[in-house]
């Protein structure tokens, strides 16, 4: 018995340039949909929903982020702080950093509040009530983007 | 002159394996790292201290007063504007007919003067405030497009309690 095409026994290579190009797209858009700037987030916040919440047309200029939890401690500057006192003395800290290494107005500096669905309006306000001690005047509470209406209705 | 290693010269080979290791790890990296993030907005409101509004022109238009209220595990108890309290099962949705029906009255929609105060229980939570403030400053029509209502809107003064 005869085998036949035994001298076509080199190593079978397959194509490997579809495969690339596929990769190399798939690398090209994670690349681009990655998103490194929303550091300011913090994931042990949840924000209400609202279909009206939409994202500023021009970014803040150094706005300043206090996040509230819903286990009612403040999260400002990358520190946690239970208790509002401590909180006011780090943004009295802040207001002086402002004033001393900016010449912007405190009045003109945006307060961004991202508090928690669950946290209590009562605590909102009081962090509020601290920045207006303070002369900070703009504020801006954060939400969730909604496609449906939140307060109900077609 | 002679040329050496003249039948030396063979095709290169390109080495495909480390391209494709690396391309494998940095496809596998932005895989892991991917999050699908929601966008997030914000309602931008301009709340001066207590003391310098009162010194501050005052409006013309008589300040509307919403009620929040609170039950004791911070749900949703009642909302009222003025007198008027909204029972039902979409509370702020009857806020939101109310306060266009009295803003559509005095100057069409839109109005910049009319401004809006927000009186809430201390434990409500903070979802059910968002949801009054979203039934106060606008509404999205079914073209998908958004209609301010009333853009000045402050929470009341807590109580030195």
């Amino acid at each position: 018995m005869r085998i036949k095409a035994k001298k076509d026994s080199s190593i079978v290579e397959g194509d490997l340039t579809p495969m690339i190009d596929m990769t190399f797209q798939l690398i090209a858009f994670f690349m681009l949909v990655i998103n490194f700037s929303d550091v300011e987030q913090d994931q042990r916040v949840q924000l209400p929903e609202s279909e009206l919440a939409k994202p500023p047309a021009a970014p803040y200029e150094q706005p300043l982020t206090i996040h509230l939890t819903r286990n009612d401690t403040y999260i400002f500057g990358g520190k946690e702080f239970t208790r509002l006192p401590r909180l006011k003395s780090s943004l009295l800290l802040e207001t002086q950093i402002i004033k001393r290494h900016t010449s912007k107005k405190l009045a003109d500096v945006t307060v961004i509040i991202r508090a928690d669905g669950d946290a209590k309006t009562g605590q909102v306000q009081e962090v509020i009530q601290a920045c207006q001690e303070l002369e900070f005047e703009r504020f801006a509470l954060r939400g969730k983007q909604s496609e449906q209406r939140t307060i109900g209705g077609s | 002159m002679k040329f050496r290693n003249t039948e030396h010269r063979e095709t290169i080979k390109l080495q495909m394996t480390p391209m494709i290791d690396i391309v494998f790890q940095l496809l596998v990296f932005f895989v892991f790292t991917f999050k699908i993030v929601l966008p997030e907005g914000d309602f931008n409101i301009r709340m001066p201290s207590s003391t310098a509004s009162q010194t501050s022109t005052p409006s013309e238009t008589p300040l509307l007063r919403v009620r929040l209220r609170a039950s004791p595990g911070g749900e949703l108890a009642g909302v009222s504007l003025g007198d008027q309290a909204f029972t039902g099962e979409q509370p702020f949705l009857q806020l939101h007919e109310s306060i266009r029906g009295l803003i559509n009255d005095a100057g069409g929609p839109g109005s910049t003067d009319q401004e809006v105060e927000i009186e809430a229980d201390y434990d409500l939570k903070y979802r059910y405030a968002m949801n009054a403030i979203t039934a106060i400053t606008g509404e999205i029509d079914a073209n998908g497009e958004q209609h301010k209502l009333v853009e000045r809107v402050r929470f009341a003064p807590l109580d030195d309690e």
